[in-house]
């Protein structure tokens, strides 16, 4: 196992090498900060000053390669804006995202697992039409509209929640429900798809002609098989939480990873931006390699094989 | 008890100490009892195009210590016979009709819930498909021991225990090594003597195989059909062997019941059934073995298909392929009766013995000796007495 994760980490990174060129390069094509940062009235003197300051006078590639140099002492630079270590932003940011998604995936799964599974019971019955229409209709709505409407029902015309900010536990509920309904939606489909075919294998039929009882067909038997697919789409639309996350902490003002992206971005806070962009990166690929081991532990036919001496 | 251990002692010891501890050895039955009992059977099949009937008015008995074999050819429903004895039919399918009574409990009367309760320890079922009948995602020992779990209440620990010795039952080598692999890790014939340990872990007096070895090579074939035969033995099970291959059922079987688009068509001692076949379509599935032919000679077929579900006619089913058919076949279905001027008892019906000619010869035929009379001759067809001189 730990020769498969040396390998996964390895193959890992030439793609977050790419992503940092990427960003690094895309970053600089908004603009000069100088024009951002300095009084209009500010002399060409002032201007190649502060350029010349921060280094963004040298050609692209030396840039690169010093920001290349200063990653691999874990030296991320400062930030234009409030001159703090970026990294250490990035960080900062980072655990309130995480909480927010992790809250959101959970709930997702097990409310999808739930529901997936009480429809795939009886195709075609009445359980499954209602949670088709309402996982469809869940998985259709677009989160920035869900947002606004949120706010305006529960936070402005009933006051029941608060329209943004992170202070108790009813901060938590308008963005969470918005992150919620897409993944629920998709993995209700999923769940359901995948307990259907499952509830219909031979090794169904089998074990209940040794008795095993309706529950324990479902939890034991089915449910195990039917979770490869959602383990992948569940992956995936964490993934997909990442960009939802910028939408949604814009929107309620959370103060996370994506609402700091959008800040730098806007602000032109390169290394701000690079740092958080790496941090997310790295994060989705442990994210994926944590999937992977995932298939492993669910079925022995996926793992790596052991060569015996 | 005691009569139960009279028969064998020595082989029925320790299948009667299982027993014991399953809590059904006073029910342990004696060679040659009627342990099944299945009147009017009939299962219907929801479709798009409306319901079907699969299988109508099956009768049959099955007896401890003797194979009973299904014969039929693909969609004859002899499979949906096993799954609706076994209760897991497909969820469009529905018992319609009859009564399955094993040891004197009519299970068709029973809720699926209180059925459960008989699975396992009083009947069990193997499947053709190993490979897709063991769940991929549990190790075999997992699985071995589940009916341990699920009926006797025991703990992992000593469903393990369980398991090992089921594996070395039925024979597999390094029982305590192999017990933590998965089932693809396997052989098609050591998955298929897993399959058959999970189905007698119990000691039940019923075991259903539905074509049991149609997925394994020839010589894989013998031995799993070997392994069935020692099980029977030491467990006095009764076993109705389902099949579509007339040397399995001439070489295992002790009666059959020919099945034909839903309907038992034919039924009796195996000897007498190959020897002197009763119904046109017996006749025809036996005169179609090309054991006997001579070189270069065409091949005798059966002309023409069954019909479809939702296509049955009034009358005979057989009735569109029947080389004798008549008016009276177009018009009445034949009832499965006792065939007049059929010999009882396992004391006729060797190969050139009975009934005309021979028309399986070459094929070994076991002639039951020494066992109580054999049940009775049926047969459904207007002229099951003429056929022969036609």
């Amino acid at each position: 196992m730990l020769i498969y994760l040396r390998k996964r980490i390895v193959s890992s990174a030439l793609p977050l090498v790419v992503v940092i060129v990427g960003v690094f390069a895309l970053a600089r094509m908004t603009g000069n900060p100088a024009s951002l940062y300095l009084p209009l009235n500010a002399t060409q003197q002032m201007r190649d000053d502060f350029t010349a300051r921060n280094g963004l006078d040298q050609p692209l590639l030396v840039q690169m390669a010093d920001y290349f140099g200063g990653v691999l002492r874990l030296d991320f630079g400062q930030s234009l804006r409030t001159g703090q270590d970026a990294a250490a932003m990035a960080l900062r940011a980072f655990p309130a995202t995480l909480q927010l998604a992790a809250t959101t995936m959970v709930l997702a799964v097990l409310l999808a697992l739930v529901v997936g599974c009480w429809a795939a019971l009886k195709p075609n019955g009445i359980a499954d039409r209602i949670s088709s229409f309402v996982s469809m209709a869940a998985a259709s709505i677009p989160d920035f509209w869900l947002a606004i409407v949120g706010i305006w029902v529960f936070a402005i015309t009933l006051g029941w929640l608060p329209t943004s900010g992170v202070s108790g536990a009813g901060a938590w509920v308008l963005p969470i429900a918005t992150l919620l309904l897409r993944p629920f939606g998709v993995l209700v489909q999923i769940v359901r798809g995948s307990m259907v075919s499952a509830l219909s294998e031979p090794y169904i039929k089998l074990a209940r002609s040794r008795g095993a009882g309706e529950l324990r067909v479902v939890t034991h038997h089915a449910l195990r098989n039917a979770a490869a697919p959602a383990l992948t789409v569940a992956g995936d639309l964490t993934v997909g939480l990442v960009n939802g996350a910028v939408v949604v902490e814009t929107i309620f003002g959370w103060p996370g990873i994506g609402k700091l992206m959008i800040d730098s971005i806007l602000q032109r806070d390169f290394a701000v931006l690079q740092a958080a962009v790496l941090l997310t990166a790295v994060a989705i690929f442990a994210l994926n390699i944590l999937i992977d081991m995932g298939y492993a532990l669910l079925d022995a036919r996926v793992r790596p094989v052991t060569v015996k001496a | 008890m005691k009569t139960a251990t009279d028969q064998a002692p020595a082989k029925r010891s320790r299948a009667a100490a299982a027993a014991a501890g399953a809590g059904t050895a006073a029910g342990q039955a004696k060679a040659h009892d009627v342990v099944l009992q299945v009147r009017d059977l009939a299962v219907d099949i929801r479709t798009h195009r409306g319901t079907v009937r699969a299988v109508n008015s099956v009768a049959f008995e099955a007896r401890a210590g003797e194979t009973l074999a299904l014969l039929g050819e693909s969609g004859c429903g002899k499979s949906m016979t096993a799954k609706a004895l076994a209760g897991i039919m497909d969820p469009v399918c529905d018992l319609a009709d009859g009564e399955i009574i094993l040891n004197g409990t009519d299970l068709a009367a029973l809720s699926p819930k209180e059925r459960l309760k008989f699975a396992g320890p009083e009947l069990g079922i193997v499947f053709q498909d190993a490979l897709t009948a063991l769940n991929p995602v549990y190790t075999v020992g997992t699985q071995l021991g589940e009916a341990f779990r699920i009926h006797r209440g025991l703990n992992a620990k000593e469903a393990r225990v369980e398991a090992i010795d089921l594996m070395k039952r039925v024979g597999i080598p390094e029982p305590e090594s192999r017990i933590n692999s998965y089932p693809h890790q396997f052989s098609g014939g050591m998955r298929q003597r897993i399959l058959i340990a999970m189905a007698v872990a119990l000691n039940p007096r019923l075991l259903i195989a539905d074509e049991p070895t149609t997925a394994l090579d020839v010589t894989v074939q013998a031995q799993i059909m070997q392994l069935l035969r020692k099980l029977r033995e030491e467990g006095q099970m009764a076993v109705i062997l389902i099949t579509h291959d007339l040397a399995v059922v001439a070489e295992e079987a002790d009666s059959v019941a020919v099945m034909y688009a839903g309907n038992v068509v034919e039924s009796g001692p195996v000897s007498q059934v190959f020897a002197d076949p009763r119904h046109p379509y017996t006749k025809g599935l036996l005169e179609s073995v090309p054991a006997h032919l001579e070189r270069g000679a065409q091949l005798k077929s059966i002309a023409g298909s069954p019909p479809e579900l939702h296509d049955i006619p009034d009358g005979c089913v057989y009735q569109s392929r029947c080389p004798l058919v008549q008016d009276i076949c177009r018009a009445e279905r034949p009832a499965l009766r006792p065939v007049a001027g059929t010999p009882v008892a396992g004391n006729s019906g060797a190969p050139g013995n009975a009934g005309t000619g021979n028309p399986v010869a070459g094929t070994p035929v076991n002639i039951p000796s020494g066992k109580e009379p054999r049940p009775a001759r049926t047969a459904a067809c207007h002229f099951s007495e003429e056929i022969n001189n036609v």
